[in-house]
């Protein structure tokens, strides 16, 4: 019994390595000058360069038109994950108090018509909507770059499932308090899915935040790059010269992973939950 | 152990077929014996407004309708059309599309090499997930550490992930190269077909372990402790208990993440890809996702692309179908 439990261990250990130690190695590395990885590739120890190199990383006027700086895009990336998280919250959670709480006719069928959106992942139709992006004006906006990510059922789906298991006896206790619609939705419901919103809410936002065919769909203009999205063009820029900017590259990635690892290893038990209760 | 287990459907819902529902429920709409989306479990009290539910549902059909069945129709359109190069119009050619691209060696060689692509991400991604998994189900002391170790990968975007990937595959500075040239094996991505694959796979399992972990995790300890005590009664050999008791209980869940990493390596690995193949898809292995990429954008080839675009969706609609039709009835849910 004790010997198989270390073995346990063993494999367990082994796998924390695997997935840790390469962003380790990154983050290490990133802290070296260019120079010094070029020579002795990637590194363990501590380079001594971490102020300056994340200081130019943020603040230098890089990209074609030397403008954006990795602050920039940061905030891109912000204005993304959370416009994209609050929409959905907001969306879904109106859409799924209409199709538990409501009756009317065509409930069956909208029902249908949202929910077939989970069949299709939008990497399927990025052409087209990119053409319905063209057509409408919205290229280069944040609404272009927020705003369809949201046509899908995730939230809805997870949004009503969640009402379903509501009591009933909670709304006919509202209805005799004299309670309608707007205020057992305020009053009532959302109170009680608070745990819910915060769930999905980290969930969306890293998934927003990790956004990326999308975003280098819709931004030409450098003013509007998000970091993952920036990434791209920081390989592009490496690839003619002669050292390259390993260290900042490294550093670069470390920034665009940051929020989104520090969300999900600090609200892990409402991150889990969110994920394995909605699917996505 | 409480912290472990209040996160999970299984033990916070009862029977595991509640569980199945709630996961499953997306889905099982599309496999024909659900009646989740009718009336039968509406609530027993209801507003009844001539306005206010559309209303509520007004913002979210929108969007739907703009970003998703606009371009879905024009997806299906424009796959009929041929687009004239420089903007002049275009014409109806029926079904050419369609045969242009099923003929192409190169679509059925990118076709291919997606298949196996995808083949090897999902078995690696699921069988190392397990692997951690039951591991870390098996040891109290650690597990929370283990756990939070071992997940928060799961929020490195795939871009992020494939430039990591990039340095540790590079001529270099990287160290796998490095090990592997050890073994006589002299790696070369973005120059050797192979050692470009052997490279996105190894990137899209890495990423897609933690996420295979979870669910894994959640599934094992929503097992109730009861079955776990007359299974190890029953059975000594931990292996053939795992095999026989363990593994069917977690069949369910097996059976959602294998869409799940289907979907991921088809769809979601498009970040690593790009990254990896850095533009020159000439002689790298890409997906047909990315080839959907190449062909629109930097083709300009409205009407292949599209055609391509539909073919995709009809994989991934057969996909569902079938996933559900056929496999579900095989896997053990009690």
């Amino acid at each position: 019994m004790y010997r198989t439990k270390i073995f346990d261990h063993v494999i367990l250990l082994f796998g924390v390595f695997i997935m840790v130690a390469p962003v380790v190695v990154a983050f290490m590395t990133s802290t070296h000058e260019a120079a010094d990885i070029h020579r002795n590739g990637l590194s363990l120890s501590w380079g001594g360069h971490f102020v300056e190199t994340y200081k130019t990383v943020l603040t230098r006027q890089g990209g074609f038109t030397g403008k954006i700086t990795g602050f920039n895009m940061m905030l891109n990336s912000m204005i993304l994950g959370l416009g994209f998280a609050v929409g959905k919250i907001v969306l879904s959670m109106l859409a799924a108090y209409a199709l538990v709480y409501f009756r009317f006719p065509l409930a069956t069928f909208f029902f249908w018509v949202i929910f077939t959106t989970l069949l299709l992942p939008l990497e399927v139709r990025i052409l087209p909507s990119y053409e319905v992006m063209n057509t409408l004006k919205l290229t280069n906006t944040y609404t272009g770059l927020i705003v369809p990510l949201l046509a899908s059922a995730t939230g809805t789906f997870y949004f009503r499932q969640f009402f379903k298991s509501v009591p009933d006896e909670l709304l006919e206790a509202a209805r005799i308090d004299g309670a309608g619609p707007f205020k057992f939705f305020i009053d009532v419901l959302v109170p009680l899915s608070r745990t819910m919103m915060a769930a999905i809410f980290i969930i969306m936002f890293v998934y927003g935040w990790n956004q990326y065919l999308w975003p280098t769909l819709m931004t030409t203009d450098e003013g509007f790059f998000t970091l993952v999205r920036g990434i791209k063009q920081i390989l592009l820029v490496w690839v003619g010269s002669n050292i390259p900017d390993y260290n900042e590259a490294f550093a670069l990635a470390i920034l665009a992973m940051l929020p989104p690892v520090m969300i999900v290893v600090i609200f892990q038990r409402w991150f889990i939950k969110g994920l394995t209760e909605s699917d996505k | 152990m409480t912290t472990a287990t209040d996160l999970l459907p299984a033990a916070r819902g009862g029977t595991g077929t509640e569980t199945r529902g709630r996961r499953f429920g997306a889905f099982r709409l599309f496999g024909g014996q659900s009646n989740s989306g009718g009336e039968s479990t509406a609530k027993r009290v209801q507003f009844a407004s001539p306005f206010l539910p559309y209303l509520f549902l007004a913002p979210q059909l929108a969007i739907i309708f703009i970003f998703f069945y606009w371009p879905s129709v024009q997806a299906i359109q424009s796959s009929f059309y041929l687009e004239d190069p420089f903007g002049f119009g275009s014409t109806f050619v029926g079904m050419t599309n369609y045969t242009d691209v099923l003929k192409s060696g190169e679509y059925l060689g990118i076709a291919r090499f997606t298949a196996v692509f995808t083949a090897l991400v999902t078995f690696f991604a699921l069988s190392i997930g397990l692997l951690l998994a039951v591991k870390a189900d098996g040891v109290i002391r650690g597990n929370a550490a283990y756990k939070t170790l071992l997940i928060w990968v799961y929020a490195i975007a795939p871009p992020v992930a494939g430039l990591i990937g990039m340095m540790f595959f590079d001529q270099h500075i990287g160290p796998i190269v490095e090990l592997a040239r050890w073994f006589g094996w002299d790696i070369k991505v973005g120059l050797n077909y192979f050692d470009t694959a052997f490279s996105m796979v190894v990137v899209s399992v890495w990423k897609q372990i933690p996420y295979n972990f979870i669910f894994f995790l959640s599934g094992l300890q929503g097992i109730p402790v009861s079955v776990r005590e007359a299974a190890a009664i029953d059975c000594r050999s931990g292996f053939r208990r795992f095999w026989t008791v363990i593994l069917p209980l977690l069949a369910p869940t097996a059976f959602f993440l294998l869409i799940i990493n289907v979907t991921y390596a088809l769809f979601d690995t498009f970040g690593v890809i790009d990254v990896m193949v850095k533009d020159k898809a000439a002689n790298n292995p890409i997906t047909l996702v990315y080839k959907v990429y190449m062909d629109g954008f930097r083709g300009n080839d409205l009407g292949g692309s599209s055609a391509q675009s539909v073919i995709l969706m009809l994989i991934v609609f057969v996909l569902t179908i079938f996933q559900f039709r056929f496999i579900e009835r095989r896997v053990h849910y009690n």
